[in-house]
């Protein structure tokens, strides 16, 4: 007897491809639950990524060099200052390239007009505030300009994105007024969202020489800010609240508002493996329907099982056939489901303004694991079909 | 000369249970022949057609089809026999329902290692042999009930085999289209197939040249041709 004839790649595709074609139906619904999950886990490990990628980008550019110092709490529990040469000591410390310090107004309140009652603050809070804040915050105004040299002489105020908001007001103009405590201020500028300094949107800014003649400004800053050489940026931060208090350096709070950002992300990428690990379970349970739908179809089509040993297949002819068939299906709700998974990254990071990172090796590795999700939800089912006897599997008829 | 095309030698088959389907059956299929087995239901005779095509195996005796001692086969061995030496006709026609004519046809030779152009060629020959060249793009649930018939005879034919089995063929048909069927058969008798011809249909038994009669598991006459 000459050598048995093997079957070609194509001809093993296209027969593991008939019996789905047969019932277009069934393989629609069985890929589906593979797709599901599929998609999810793309889906979460894109928007994750593109996530990722656009802080990176958003660190990139607002640099990650920036030192904010404030006042802590004194040894006696009172509240600590800052000096209120803070600024030029600062700046003389080597490495040191810009500093700017805001020094909040505690007393007063900020109001849209006098017709509101005292004590309705709204939360809003007015600043004394260096010209360079914009620059060293890496700030940028939503509408009108910034406090200048002239103008930081005369009651004019500029105001953060949520102070804005608070009070009604979208685009400053001379006729645009606001109280700060009992003075009437004109509007020049609006901020947009301060992304490295948060805690600021809800301020009021004004220059140091108005606070000084109209609002009884004491001169102390509270919040410095500081733009420092990055390859140093670890000694600076041990000498920087030494230099403000050289006393008890304890009592000078240095943080990196960068290091803020990226905790935020951390605490994003635990929820990113929960939602991955539902993924997979949504994975698992389209395996587990491919299997049945396998197992259903080697009962249902005991006569062709008989038929193609009569034609003289062999039972590893018939096992490849059902094997392959149910490959094919998974790999095909594999595939939908990654292509559904890349639309729904991309239309999240598009909603989001993000830039649309496709994690690529997530995706190989998420189609090769409904590949061998196939094989192994195939294996049983193509085993007991080349088990059948082909004079059982004739038999019904 | 050549051998048998198939031979029995004191063939028993018993079933687990005690059912004695076979009782030392001995029988010999010529080059040429057009043979009728014929028998009541639980006769055997469905048993005997199983030995003949390979797909079951004696409890004990020897079956030889093309001269070859089936026992002696590995399965892959007997797989490959029937791919090359054994057409099958079933009652029921098996046809696969998503494919054409012209592929169900092709498909007689997806296990002789043809490729598929060759195999769509050869198709389209063993169609027209049948007489259904004009259907050869239709699928099965767009033919009657006797052309599928004559499709799956083009399956069994295709592979040029040795010996045909035909498993009640025209029990699935009217008296029309069953007479064509026979007539089928006939003709491909006549171009030099081996055709054995499983029935329970005593007039089609009685029309063919040669008649095999099983009853109870035993031959009942054999009448030389």
């Amino acid at each position: 007897m000459s050598g048995r004839p093997r079957l070609s790649a194509g001809d093993l595709l296209r027969v593991g491809g008939s019996g789905l074609r047969a019932r277009p139906a069934r393989m629609v619904l069985s890929a589906l639950g593979i797709a599901i999950g599929i998609a999810a886990m793309v889906a979460v490990v894109g928007i994750s990524a593109s996530s990722r990628a656009s802080l990176q980008e958003q660190l990139g550019r607002l640099g990650t060099n920036l030192l904010s110092l404030a006042p802590g709490n004194s040894l006696f529990g009172g509240e600590a200052v800052l000096p209120p040469n803070a600024g030029p000591k600062l700046r003389r410390v080597a490495g040191v390239h810009q500093v700017a310090s805001v020094g909040a107004l505690k007393d007063l309140s900020v109001y849209r007009s006098d017709k509101i009652p005292k004590g309705e603050s709204g939360g809003i809070t007015a600043y004394t505030t260096d010209l360079v804040l914009l620059t060293t915050l890496k700030a940028d105004l939503a509408a009108g300009a910034w406090l200048n040299a002239a103008t930081a002489r005369y009651p004019t105020v500029v105001l953060g994105s949520t102070t804005a908001r608070r009070l009604g007001i979208t685009r400053p103009g001379p006729h645009v007024q606001v109280l700060i405590g009992d003075v009437h201020h004109t509007v020049t500028g609006v901020l947009a969202p301060i992304a490295l300094a948060p805690e600021l949107d809800a301020a009021a800014f004004v220059g140091i020489g108005n606070a000084r003649t109209r609002l009884r400004f004491d001169g102390h800053p509270t919040t410095a800010y500081v733009r420092a050489d990055e390859q140093r940026l670890a000694q600076i931060r041990e000498l920087l609240a030494p230099t403000l208090n050289p006393e008890n350096p304890n009592e000078v709070k240095v943080l990196r508002p960068s290091d803020a950002l990226t905790a935020k992300q951390a605490a994003d990428q635990a929820f990113t493996g929960l939602l991955l690990g539902l993924g997979a379970v949504a994975l698992l349970v389209g395996g587990v329907g491919v299997a049945n739908t396998m197992i259903i179809s080697v009962l249902e089509r005991r006569g062709e099982i008989g038929l193609r040993r009569a034609l003289g297949a062999t039972r590893g002819q018939i096992r490849s056939q059902f094997l392959v068939e149910a490959i094919v299906l998974s790999a095909l709700g594999g595939v939908a489901g990654a292509a559904l998974g890349c639309m729904v990254t991309a239309g999240y990071a598009l909603s989001q303004g993000w830039q649309t990172a496709l994690p690529l090796p997530a995706i190989a590795a998420g189609v090769a694991a409904t590949v061998a999700m196939g094989v192994i939800a195939g294996l049983w089912p193509a085993v007991r079909a080349a088990r059948l006897a082909p004079t059982q599997a004739l038999s019904i008829t | 000369m050549t051998a048998p095309v198939a031979q029995l030698e004191r063939v028993s088959r018993l079933y687990p249970g005690g059912v004695h389907a076979l009782h030392k059956v001995s029988l010999t299929i010529e080059r040429g022949d057009l043979v009728a087995i014929a028998g009541p239901s639980g006769s055997g005779k469905s048993t005997l057609l199983n030995l003949l095509g390979t797909l079951d195996a004696p409890s004990s005796g020897i079956v030889r089809i093309d001269g070859q001692d089936v026992s002696t086969l590995s399965d892959n061995q007997t797989a490959a026999l029937r791919a090359r030496a054994i057409g099958f006709v079933f009652q029921q026609f098996h046809l696969a329902p998503g494919a054409s004519a012209l592929d169900n046809v092709a498909d007689g030779l997806l296990y002789s290692g043809v490729r598929l152009c060759e195999r769509r060629r050869r198709a389209a020959e063993a169609l027209e042999q049948v007489g259904l060249a004009d259907r050869a793009l239709h699928r099965p649930h767009e033919l009657s009930g006797g052309q599928k018939q004559r499709v799956a005879i083009a399956r069994a034919v295709v592979g040029e085999p040795v010996l045909l089995l035909a498993d009640e063929p025209t029990g699935a048909l009217d008296s029309a289209s069953g007479a064509l069927v026979v007539q089928l058969l006939r003709d491909l008798n006549a171009a030099g197939s081996t055709v054995a011809v499983i029935t329970h249909d005593r007039d089609l038994a009685a029309s063919l040249p040669r008649r095999i009669h099983v009853r109870d598991g035993r031959l009942d006459t054999e009448v030389p041709a």
